[in-house]
């Protein structure tokens, strides 16, 4: 066993080396560059205390928590119905649903000016309707709308292998026992399909905070957290701050997935 | 404690199945299946003995034509959500997501029945399948035999008009197989509900079985008690499919039928048979001059209380007999067999 130890070192020695020299070091770095400003490591404080970054850093969170519910919304039932319905195209639609997860923010930001910009269809067809123009494509409305369309691909491939192997025997049983179409979905189909719906969730929350280009297409005064990093850093040059901001940028989403992946765990387990 | 149940006759009319891609499951098969009776579809896999208890169940409707009656009432149009049947399923089909008592109680929780009376019944199945320590339990730990159990609860917990059981023993090993085979048979008959059991496992359906449905590509082929399907099977696949049946060649001659391997006395012999069959336990061993037939002894399996013989007759598939002969068989040694004719058939 005493021989174990030393073994078990040199194991681990290139995970710990490619951590070391890509995570803990940058972001050690980045932790001190966060505190090197003016006020110090204060500059942390200010994420709470400026009531400008708070709210950059409440709407960020708001827009990714509700890109991820209507995600998971949309790509569940879709999901599900095209796993489990065969029509003529059903193959093609779905690789055409991959398409998006091709695609880089800034097309994507583009393609949501398109739809409902200045120009955007939405904005012809509602002059057409009502004599009035609706444009949204520049507020959060859009980059709401982009994120969505951005993640859905994603979500529906994983809930589509979830729903694949969902065993149709359980809902069967349900069905004998007397639960209707909308009992069998909350007591089956939906547990069943919940450690898919926590991971996908989790990485499109994740995406939809982090996500840089389609905000930065669509304007440059959506208030979400990495907008201000960016304006921080390259227009005031106040490197201090954008590195606070992104630090804690960085720790708000990984508390999120940790959260999720220990919901995720114990619902796993229950799944055995 | 078990009152409440109350068995409903069935009957199936004309009911057949094709699916979309045009192959016929089920050729339209009537049946009157009586009141607490237990009847057992058995064959083998693709003989349309799943497809016609799902047709029962409310899980596939037959095509146009066919009709399902309970207690005379046409259920045909009903869902199985509807039908008020309890199912019991080879893959348990348990919820994950819940507690053994959960899991038997979801039945009365989805039908709204009140709190306290649900958690009575609930014990009550819990007693009856003798699982009440593991009402708090995870499905994930527990054996298949615990939950094949509350799978069974969670089935009869609901009071069902008809128990379907699709190949329920089959997921088990045969000691527990053989163990809970015995629980059911007397949870039937204790319950009197009216039961219908899929399998195609012979011995369980002999076992079980007040009638067995013996089916073959998707027709019905015999349709008996368990006795008559093994004394009188009426085809050939039913001949072969139930227990062991051995062949040989020959013909009707004074009253006897002549084989290349010897005679064998049978006076009720249709004539212009060709071929007799019998079972193993209908053939002797017989070392004297009288013997009916004459082989050599091909291979020997002890067994333990009895040693099977497999003899050639120099027919296509050599005869099994079995005996409890205390004595040890040496290969190619000859054999002397004796049949009695009361076992003979011809089909």
């Amino acid at each position: 066993m005493r021989h174990e130890t030393p073994r078990l070192i040199l194991l681990l020695l290139p995970a710990g080396i490619f951590f070391t020299a890509f995570f803990l070091l940058p972001l050690s770095r980045l932790f001190a560059i966060g505190g090197s400003g003016a006020d110090g490591f204060a500059a942390y404080a200010a994420i709470v205390t400026d009531r400008n970054y708070f709210a950059s850093l409440l709407s960020t969170l708001a827009l990714a928590a509700a890109t991820t519910a209507a995600t998971l919304v949309i790509s569940g039932i879709s999901g599900v119905f095209l796993q489990r319905s065969r029509f003529p195209g059903n193959a093609i639609l779905v690789a055409m649903l991959t398409f998006p997860l091709a695609f880089p923010g800034v097309v994507i930001g583009f393609m949501v000016i398109m739809l409902a910009g200045r120009q955007g269809l939405i904005g012809e067809i509602a002059l057409r309707l009502t004599g009035e123009k609706i444009v949204f494509a520049y507020s959060m409305a859009g980059l709401f709308m982009g994120y969505v369309y951005f993640s859905v691909p994603r979500t529906i491939l994983t809930v589509m292998a979830a729903a694949e192997k969902l065993d149709p025997k359980l809902e069967e049983a349900a069905r004998s026992l007397g639960a209707s179409t909308w009992q069998v979905v909350r007591d089956v189909i939906i547990p069943g399909l919940k450690p898919a719906f926590i991971s996908a969730g989790a990485i499109c929350f994740a995406t939809a905070v982090g996500a840089f280009g389609t905000a930065f297409t669509l304007a440059t005064r959506i208030n979400v957290l990495p907008m201000v990093i960016y304006t921080e850093f390259t227009l005031q040059a106040n490197i201090a701050t954008a590195a606070a901001l992104s630090f804690v940028l960085g720790a708000v989403t990984w508390v999120v997935l940790a959260a999720a992946r220990t919901a995720a765990g114990s619902s796993v387990a229950a799944a055995g | 404690m078990t009152e409440g149940f109350k068995p409903i006759a069935i009957t199936l009319e004309n009911c057949g199945k094709t699916f979309a891609d045009g192959t016929r499951a089920l050729h339209p098969l009537t049946l009157e299946i009586a009141a607490s009776e237990t009847i057992v579809f058995l064959g083998p896999s693709g003989c349309g003995k799943t497809t016609t208890l799902r047709i029962i169940a409310g899980l596939e409707t037959p095509d146009p034509g066919g009709r399902v009656l309970f207690d005379g009432e046409d259920v045909t149009a009903l869902p199985i959500e509807r039908r008020r049947v309890g199912m019991v399923f080879q893959s348990y089909a348990l919820f994950p997501n819940m507690s053994v008592a959960e899991n038997v109680g979801y039945g009365l929780r989805v039908r709204r029945v009140a709190g306290a009376e649900a958690a009575g019944r609930v014990a009550e199945m819990l007693a009856m399948m003798r699982i009440e320590a593991l009402a708090d339990r995870r499905i994930d730990q527990l054996s298949g035999g615990q939950r094949q159990r509350v799978a069974l609860a969670r089935a009869l917990a609901v009071r069902p008009r008809v128990l379907l059981m699709d190949e329920p023993l089959t997921a088990l090993d045969a000691k527990l197989r053989d163990a809970l085979r015995l629980e059911i048979d007397e949870l039937l008959r204790r319950l009197g509900i009216t039961a219908i059991y899929v399998t195609h496992d012979q011995a369980e359906a002999m076992a079980l079985g007040d009638r067995i449905v013996v089916m073959d590509h998707g027709r019905v082929a015999q349709v008996g008690k368990p006795r008559d399907i093994y004394q009188r099977p009426s085809t050939r696949f039913v001949a072969d499919f139930i227990g062991t049946m051995n062949r040989i060649n020959g013909t009707v001659r004074d009253g006897a039928f002549v084989t290349a391997a010897g005679a064998i006395p049978w006076r009720e012999a249709p004539p212009g048979a060709s071929e007799a069959l019998f079972r193993p336990e209908d053939v002797t061993l017989d070392d004297t001059a009288e013997a009916h037939l004459r082989g050599r002894l091909t291979a020997a399996f002890f067994l333990g209380d009895r040693t099977r013989l497999f003899i050639d007759v120099g027919m296509e598939k050599p005869l099994v007999t079995e005996t409890g002969a205390r004595r040890d068989f040496t290969h190619d040694e000859p054999i002397g067999l004796r049949i009695d004719p009361r076992g003979l058939m011809a089909l």
